[in-house]
């Protein structure tokens, strides 16, 4: 056991896991955050990625002890600020997965959603080919994956639009 | 020795791997970092593979190695995975060891017995061994600045973006005044160990970029594979994609050495 203290979701936790334990298993047995889903456990489907100090990793391939000291994302801390404090609704890429029918049995969806997080925030303007390449590690075995990328292009395109009205509002006096 | 974890950890969680102490190098901020020195570029071992793969250093000075980090795995991957992790775990069909073959790489292992440096040609053993002795670890990597008129490719056949190539293919060629006077391949996915493809290196030298020539190096470059089979593609099919590659990676190191001279 080793005592460690992280920011997650913009809290501070503490926690005592076993130093074998994966920062997937953390998150969801000791912080009960268990929309961080586990499938293959060995790094290949996506299911568990989060965002660790503002980048996607997969958080069955980092152990819990080497996430001390650093900030997590999980899909929990995905959704605005509500008004009681906490989080509330759907983000804005949430929103448009799920106008675009983006999920089916929802297995994958966190990973989804946590990869294409990190993504778009690196690349707001990105087409549908980055898209694709950018999603290539996290698997889908319902949609076909059409949907998702239709749910980014979405989310991007709304982004851009919110971009574009901010300047001008500030503009003019 | 844990460093990003992209291919232990997998090892460990399929108990393929069932190490008795786990040392995590981590938190030894000495291991990273870019720097050019003496017409080199140093990395350290530690160096995540998306620092390197956003590096002004390494995308000026060893381009070949800025191609083919945005081939390795995928984004998430890239995030914690390290260039002395992937070159210490030597799997034959990553991207990482045929560049280091390929620019005759050196590698800088510290042990009790102090500091010994490997050539890449001899850093290479097998599948997934290297030279290095256990109680040795590989601290950094040194690979030489491109010359100028340096063109690269890295191409590689993948069933999907991010996976494993079945067949890759590391490139630099040299063009001064358009004759080829340094030519470099290796290729991933054919052997157990990255695969220098000298006899199509010696064709190479000193001729003027075709497609006779390039037709003939694919030839030459493949005549003595021996590739394995798996699910992804049988011994014959490898050996097909592989002179596809090496057909397409000159014609893309050519042209890229073109469009630098202009």
């Amino acid at each position: 056991m080793a005592d460690i203290t992280l920011r997650v979701n913009g809290a501070t936790r503490t926690g005592s896991p076993e130093a074998r334990k994966t920062l997937a298993d953390f998150l969801r047995d000791d912080l009960n955050l268990t929309g961080t889903h586990v499938g293959c456990e060995h790094g290949v489907c996506g299911a568990c990625t989060v965002i660790l100090d503002g980048r996607a990793v997969r958080s069955c391939l980092m152990l819990a002890v080497q996430a001390a000291g650093r900030e997590v994302t999980t899909i929990e801390g995905l959704a605005p600020d509500g008004e009681h404090g906490g989080h509330e609704g759907l983000g804005t890429l949430q929103q448009a997965m799920w106008d675009s029918h983006s999920f089916q049995c929802g297995f994958c969806t966190p990973g989804f959603v946590m990869q294409a997080t990190a993504f778009l925030g690196d690349h707001p303007d990105a087409d549908e080919q980055q898209i694709r390449e950018a999603l290539s590690g996290n698997i889908c075995r319902c949609t076909g994956y059409q949907s998702i990328i239709d749910g980014v292009l979405l989310a991007a395109q709304r982004n851009r639009t919110l971009r574009n009205r901010e300047p001008l509002s500030e503009e003019r006096p | 020795m844990l460093a990003g974890g992209q291919s232990l950890i997998p090892l460990l969680a399929l108990r393929l791997a069932r190490p008795a102490v786990l040392i995590d190098i981590n938190g030894i901020d000495e291991l990273s970092g870019v720097s050019a020195i003496d017409g080199r570029v140093v990395i350290g071992a530690m160096t995540r593979e998306y620092v390197a793969e956003e590096s002004g250093t390494v995308a000026d000075t060893v381009p070949l190695l800025a191609a083919a980090l945005p081939l390795i795995g995928h984004e998430a991957i890239r995030s914690r995975g390290t260039i002395g992790g992937s070159l210490a775990h030597a799997d034959p069909a990553a991207e990482l060891p045929a560049v280091a073959r390929a620019l005759d790489a050196e590698f800088v292992v510290r042990g009790l017995s102090g500091e010994r440096v490997i050539p890449a040609a001899e850093w290479f053993e097998g599948y997934l061994t290297t030279s290095r002795r256990p109680d040795e670890l590989l601290v950094e990597v040194r690979f030489p600045a491109a010359e100028d008129d340096t063109g690269v490719s890295f191409h590689e056949v993948a069933r999907r973006h991010g996976d494993f190539a079945i067949v890759g293919l590391a490139t630099s060629l040299v063009l001064s005044g358009g004759v080829i006077s340094d030519a470099r391949l290796a290729l991933t996915g054919v052997s157990d160990v990255p695969v220098r493809a000298a006899a199509a290196e010696e064709l190479l030298a000193g001729e003027r970029p075709s497609t006779e020539l390039f037709d003939e190096a694919a030839r030459r470059a493949t005549a003595d594979l021996d590739p394995p089979g798996d699910l992804h593609g049988s011994p014959g099919y490898r050996k097909t994609v592989a002179a596809a590659v090496v057909r397409r990676g000159l014609r893309a190191a050519a042209d890229n050495a073109a469009k630098g001279s202009n």
